[in-house]
């Protein structure tokens, strides 16, 4: 028998709920390394995954994406906010506030894919080793079920289990990726945080990796969150997409919504500047000047305002709020209201 | 005399770069034509291993060792001292590496913008004084033999910060690389390929290490600077958008030969190769269907050692024929100024 289907979509169910989380670097000066000044790298991000959903992060280097993502992988600590984490055992944890003593039960169900194929492998590991390592970390299995285990994961990843004995440096920056998903998928985790898997791929291995990355996300029921500056690959991946400026969230919506109607100017001005694949519709034209203010002296009031073609006396002085705008569409904008229909005139 | 737009500004005829390593023969460059008008953008586009960056060096004459020219013509027309049309024709291919001529060629009249403007501007010096230095060395060449003074080539540097749109130009030509930001980086090392006014830009990968936005900056910079300077540019990239938005005539390369070549509108819209085919179906885009599976090239890219025989592409070719295993498909013509290297549109067997 077939489990029964509820004849309305069910309300998502959230894995993850980051509130006001924060991350300052001090900036230090002298032999004494006196505190001079801090770089607010996040500076109070707000959002929700919920279980099963791809929500990309986007935003331009430095913007506090990475830094948000390894907050949540607790691989450094945040010096302010909640991350309160619905564990596979029905609790719900602030991964924030834990000790690394009861972080380490949690480890296993939280995993990352990381960019470099090449950098994030150990090259004097067989890919046995490689993959099985964060099963014998997280004390699962004997030698022979880790061995069991990497065969399947390497099959589930398409590749062949017979690999499992040769060196990372025997095969291409596609393959090598897609170890790093296995060994990701070795614990068998809830959530996976993929901090731009693609971005040092081909063309045509980038497509493959993504076909990869959906595959198994339908396959295992993961929870991603994906974290990249491609926007057309976050576009194709992502359920919901949140972009960052400046160590803040400035819209988060659903992928249709926010490619159809961006309520914020930056991420309309995101979107101009990805080069078309297509010489008859002209991009990169009309494009964003300036440059990214530095997140350790942020500009008054909206940090966006010196580099937006419509920013007003209000801009300059009074900081935006992150508003819902539409069911489920947040922009931080006095004008989010009027936008698009503003840009275009 | 003929019109300066008829004749190629460089002319690559079967080109041939072979690395003799240890453990066998890799042939990086395998027998690639294309020609470069005066002026124009030219398209070089291919994944990793293609031999696209060879392909430069060889032009440049920058092959390191063990690889080597085997075969093939670089004809390159040089830039008369104190004119701007016109000039003998050489072959690159033929000159030492070291030799004055190359020297003289290299960054005068072809320049190179890098992919890491990081890596390329040495932090011991301010970026002005780098250019400056390439000024003083080559720009006597076409202000009728006289030499320039330092004072004269600093202005020149500032004239040159400001038209690459570095703001502040008079501070900034004294600061060090690593003080500016890799979008006024990037700026920079244009403002130093055009120093001395080159006929042919190399640009390769020039705004794969730098963000979204800055990189719109920086090709719409590029755009304009080439319509200021009719200066015509070989863009190398691996990205199909890039190149839709900066090309009129693309290359497209795989293996180390040519599979296409053609104006942008047509390999778009009309490609005849099945690679450009599938290359352009494997690219997400901003319209069309999401979270769905991208059509994927099958296969991986073959080992440098383990080159198929025949077709390089007909392993993993949808329309894979007996004969593509057998020999190697010739560049024939399919269109007015299209053509592609692939038995569908050979009408005879015409192979090498």
């Amino acid at each position: 028998m077939t489990e029964p289907t509820s004849p309305v979509p069910l309300p998502p169910v959230p894995l993850l709920d980051v509130r006001g989380l924060q991350k300052f670097f001090p900036i230090t000066k002298g032999f004494l390394q006196r505190v001079t000044g801090q770089v607010r790298a996040v500076d109070g991000v707000d959002f929700t995954i919920h279980e099963g959903e791809t929500l990309g992060l986007v935003g331009e280097s430095g913007c506090g994406k990475t830094t948000a993502s390894r907050c949540i992988l607790r691989a450094i600590d945040p010096t302010g906010g909640e991350i309160r984490y619905h564990t596979r055992a029905g609790d719900i944890v602030d991964l924030a506030a834990l000790s690394p003593a009861e972080l380490l039960p949690l480890r296993a169900e939280i995993q990352m894919i990381f960019q470099d194929p090449f950098g994030s492998l150990n090259p004097r590991m067989t890919l046995l080793d490689n993959v099985g390592e964060p099963l014998l970390v997280n004390g699962m299995g004997n030698r022979g079920e880790r061995t069991d285990r990497v065969a399947e994961l390497l099959r589930l990843v398409g590749l062949r289990p017979e690999f499992m004995h040769r060196f990372p440096h025997a095969f291409s920056g596609g393959q090598r990726q897609r170890i790093g998903i296995a060994r990701a998928l070795a614990t068998n985790p809830r959530l996976v945080v993929a901090d731009e898997p693609v971005s040092a791929l081909d063309v045509s291995v980038q497509a493959q990796v993504l076909n990869l990355l959906l595959e198994l996300q339908s396959r295992l029921k993961l929870t991603f969150l994906f974290v990249a500056h491609d926007l057309s690959v976050v576009r194709h991946i992502s359920d919901r997409i949140a972009v960052m400026y400046v160590g803040q969230l400035v819209e988060l919506a659903p992928t249709d919504a926010i490619f159809r109607h961006p309520r914020h100017p930056y991420t309309a001005a995101l979107m101009r500047a990805v080069p078309v694949a297509d010489p008859r519709v002209r991009t990169i034209d009309g494009i964003l000047g300036g440059e990214v203010p530095s997140p350790a002296a942020p500009p008054s009031g909206c940090y966006f305002h010196p580099r937006c073609r419509h920013a007003e006396a209000r801009c300059m002085q009074e900081t935006p709020e992150l508003r819902e705008i539409t069911p489920g569409h947040f922009a931080r904008c006095h004008f989010a209201e009027l936008w698009p229909e503003r840009d275009a005139a | 005399m003929t019109s300066d737009t008829a004749v190629p500004l460089l002319s690559v005829r079967d080109l041939r770069v072979s690395f003799t390593l240890d453990d066998g023969l890799v042939r990086a460059v395998d027998g690639t034509s294309f020609d470069v008008m005066p002026g124009q953008v030219l398209g070089i586009v291919g994944e990793s291993g293609c031999g696209k960056s060879v392909t430069m060096k060889a032009i440049l004459q920058l092959v390191d060792r063990p690889g080597k020219i085997t075969n093939g013509q670089i004809m390159f027309r040089r830039r008369p001292p104190g004119q701007e049309a016109g000039g003998e024709v050489v072959d690159l291919a033929l000159l030492p590496p070291k030799g004055a001529v190359m020297r003289e060629i290299r960054g005068a009249e072809i320049a190179l913008i890098p992919q890491e403007p990081m890596a390329s501007f040495s932090p011991v010096h301010t970026v002005g004084d780098q250019i400056i230095e390439a000024i003083m060395l080559h720009g006597h060449r076409w202000d009728a033999g006289r030499r320039i003074t330092r004072a004269q080539a600093r202005d020149i540097t500032i004239g040159l910060f400001r038209d690459v749109g570095i703001s502040m130009p008079e501070q900034r030509i004294d600061a060090y690389s690593w003080q500016l930001s890799g979008g006024l980086r990037q700026r920079a090392m244009i403002a130093m390929a055009l120093s001395c006014k080159p006929r042919l830009l190399i640009a390769d990968e020039p705004t794969t290490a730098i963000d979204v936005t800055t990189q719109a900056q920086v090709l719409a910079l590029l755009r304009d600077l080439q319509h200021k300077y009719n200066t015509a540019i070989i863009f190398i990239t691996h990205d199909l958008g890039v190149i839709a938005q900066m090309a009129s005539y693309v290359v497209v390369m795989y293996l180390g030969r040519v599979m296409e070549q053609g104006p942008v509108d047509e390999i778009f819209h009309a490609p005849a190769h099945p690679y450009t085919r599938a290359l352009l179906r494997s690219i997400p885009g901003l319209t069309g269907a999401t979270r769905t599976a991208l059509p994927v090239i099958s296969g991986t890219l073959p080992h440098p050692f383990n080159r198929p025989a025949g077709c390089p592409f007909h392993p993993r070719c949808p329309d894979v024929m007996a004969r593509c295993a057998e020999a190697v498909p010739n560049l024939e013509p399919v269109g007015p100024y299209q053509a592609a290297s692939c038995f569908l549109h050979h009408a005879e067997a015409s192979a090498t």
